[in-house]
């Protein structure tokens, strides 16, 4: 059982996710943001690996990971970083990045070093289906990870249940047809979609991300689903006001 | 006849290509990749595709013997003339094909990316003359450094959108394209060259074949026979080199030479020649070669030639590379310069300061007198004057 799936067990109601890239707003934050991130009881952290060309991911997040590699960050240093929080922290770490960052580094290394870090769950957006099923899941395997799939209103039932039959975390259900970032409230449209997955009765937890910025948004994604992420708003509350301030930014969300 | 060198069934080269795009751009791709042979086969379509290339393009452009080039270099070389196509290079080929393409799918919104311009005025022009709405993205550098392809987008209704992130360039405005099609996902993205996500290099390559399948009976009409013995193109992502090696690729007789720019020289720090500098990575949706970092952050390129002034090449250049089935070469900025004055004092000719690079390798090559070399002249050069007469004054 992975760390994700043990969560579920204790908890499986809205659940609060936050994403945060490594080494932003300083390359010693890393670590900062996820104690404090703890420490507001925060239910699993997205971990982001800064990326050059973040295709799936929003001017805010965008800047971040530039500013994060303006400041030095690279993947030997993010593992360093999360090493050294392994035993102390105990809020589950999901790792984000881009495939091209894995290919790279040295696909076995990689996801050593991910193990090494106590983390087993991975989010690579630009993974397709068919990449993991003739490579990735084997290597996965291997190493004890496992690969969270994202749907979109546009993906159709029949993928989304091999999706359900592959997925051993959650579903990452991307809230619309969209880039990260915050898009204000929730349309009907947009519940009517999630009512459609959630009628679906899958096996697998549903976790709403993209377009989730405060309270609200957060409240009428966890109607429909387990729980949700918030990225963007997060992003520009830490650039804005620093790490001091992660707690007041958790706390009007999950009380 | 199926060739080594046409995709397998997931859009794979050899190792390279692939569709590597986020869950949320699947259907497009998927629809595209379960239609586009069909189409481009279908009898209606070639129809159509061919008589716009006739009538509205141009073609055939002519295979034009270039006679001093010829005595200076001492062999027969051919200038496959890509630059006398309405708005003035290859790419029109490729955005009359894909609109049609657009259309038979009932898209109605157009987004293209741009370097150097003519991509863009290419489907600016094409979304005119089919009433449809076009936006095209172009880094702010190169918004700078193409002003009259700026222009003439402008003028022909397309909306030009500043790339403002990373080196604010191709790879820039690539990257935007992408993420306004995620967001937009009844768009079609009408890809300027061989690379992206599967069926986009593939599909790109087969409407610009056109190129090597006019060349094979030019060259039987003026030589007698229909191969040469030398291809010479320019590569940035590739789309005229895959078009002038299309239907030579499997004659293994046919020496094919692909040329990226090395701007400041290629360990200058400041260069595009992804071949030497690049390993297997993934850009833009599909796996090939970049230049990238040992973290797989994407490296920076520079050329002085902004069609050329990208990090990888599309995954059947770098299959050809692999393979050893092509030759990479490169040339400077300076080089290219010189190719580019040289070309327009003996033969009366301006052309792209792409093309300037493909004609700057002549002087490297160790020709035979009897050498059949065709040059592909993708484009005119009336869009980099200012940079032309700003080093012509240097």
């Amino acid at each position: 059982m992975n760390s994700i799936q043990q969560l579920f067990q204790q908890k499986d109601k809205n659940l609060l996710s936050i994403y945060f890239t490594c080494g932003f707003p300083k390359l010693e934050d890393t670590t900062k943001v996820i104690a404090a991130l703890e420490k507001s009881k925060v239910d699993f952290i997205e971990v982001g690996l800064p990326y050059s060309d973040p295709l799936a991911d929003g001017p805010t997040i965008q800047d971040s990971s530039h500013k994060a590699l303006q400041n030095g960050i690279n993947l030997d240093i993010v593992f360093e970083q999360l090493i050294t929080i392994k035993e102390t922290n105990k809020t589950p770490l999901v790792l984000m990045g881009y495939l091209n960052q894995m290919l790279k580094y040295g696909e076995d290394k990689f996801c050593k070093k991910v193990v090494e870090c106590g983390i087993d769950t991975l989010i690579i957006p630009d993974l397709p289906m068919v990449e993991f099923e003739n490579h990735y899941q084997q290597l996965f395997e291997k190493y004890g990870l496992t690969n969270v799939f994202l749907i979109t209103p546009n993906t159709e039932e029949e993928r989304i249940r091999k999706i359900d039959a592959y997925t051993k975390a959650f579903i990452y259900v991307v809230a619309s047809s969209s880039i990260t970032g915050a898009k204000g409230e929730i349309s009907d449209q947009q519940i009517a979609y999630f009512k459609r997955i959630k009628a679906m009765n899958l096996k697998s937890k549903l976790i709403v991300g993209f377009g989730i910025s405060n309270k609200s948004t957060f409240n009428t994604a966890c109607k429909y689903a387990n729980g949700a992420i918030i990225g963007s708003a997060f992003i520009k509350n830490l650039d804005k006001n620093g790490i001091d301030t992660i707690d007041d930014f958790i706390r009007p969300i999950i009380s | 006849m199926k060739s080594k060198f046409h995709p397998d069934k997931n859009g794979y080269f050899g190792q390279f290509g692939g569709a590597f795009i986020p869950e949320l751009l699947y259907p497009n791709v998927k629809e595209l990749e379960d239609n586009y042979i069909q189409i481009i086969e279908s009898n209606e379509f070639q129809t159509e595709y061919k008589s716009l290339l006739k009538d509205y393009v141009g073609r055939p452009t002519p295979l034009y013997f270039a006679k001093r080039l010829s005595e200076k270099y001492g062999a027969h070389i051919y200038l496959k003339r890509e630059d006398l196509n309405h708005t003035g290079a290859h790419k029109v080929n490729n955005t009359v094909g894909q609109i049609l393409i657009a259309k038979k799918l009932g898209k109605t919104n157009i987004i293209a990316e741009t370097g150097a311009g003519q991509h863009g005025v290419a489907t600016a022009t094409v979304c005119a003359l089919m009433g449809l709405d076009c936006t095209v993205f172009m880094g702010e550098k190169d918004i700078e450094r193409q002003a009259p392809n700026v222009a003439r987008m402008k003028m022909l209704g397309a909306k030009v959108v500043p790339a403002t992130s990373g080196s604010k360039t191709l790879k820039d405005a690539t990257n935007e394209a992408i993420r306004y099609w995620i967001q937009n996902p009844e768009t079609f993205y009408l890809i300027g060259s061989v690379v992206g996500p599967h069926p986009h290099p593939d599909m790109v390559a087969r409407l610009q074949a056109i190129i090597s399948e006019e060349m094979k009976w030019q060259l039987k009409e003026k030589t007698g026979k229909e191969n040469p013995d030398t291809i010479i193109a320019c590569v940035g992502g590739g789309s005229n080199a895959a078009g002038a090696f299309y239907h030579f690729m499997d004659d293994e007789d046919v020496e094919l030479i692909a040329v990226e720019a090395a701007g400041l020289g290629i360990h200058s720090g400041e260069s595009a020649a992804t071949s030497q500098l690049g390993e297997v990575g993934i850009i833009h949706g599909s796996k090939t070669i970049l230049m990238q970092d040992e973290y797989g952050q994407i490296v920076e390129p520079y050329s002085i030639s902004a069609g050329l002034d990208y990090p990888g090449v599309g995954p059947l250049h770098a299959f050809l590379y692999e393979s050893k089935r092509a030759t990479f070469m490169n040339a400077t900025d300076k080089e290219a310069l010189a190719g580019a004055y040289e070309l327009t004092k003996i033969e009366g000719i301006i052309p792209a300061l792409e093309t300037a690079h493909a004609l700057a390798v002549l002087p490297k090559m160790k020709l035979e007198k009897d050498q059949v070399v065709v040059i592909n002249l993708s484009g005119r050069g009336d869009k980099d004057l200012e940079t032309y007469i700003k080093h012509l004054e240097e």
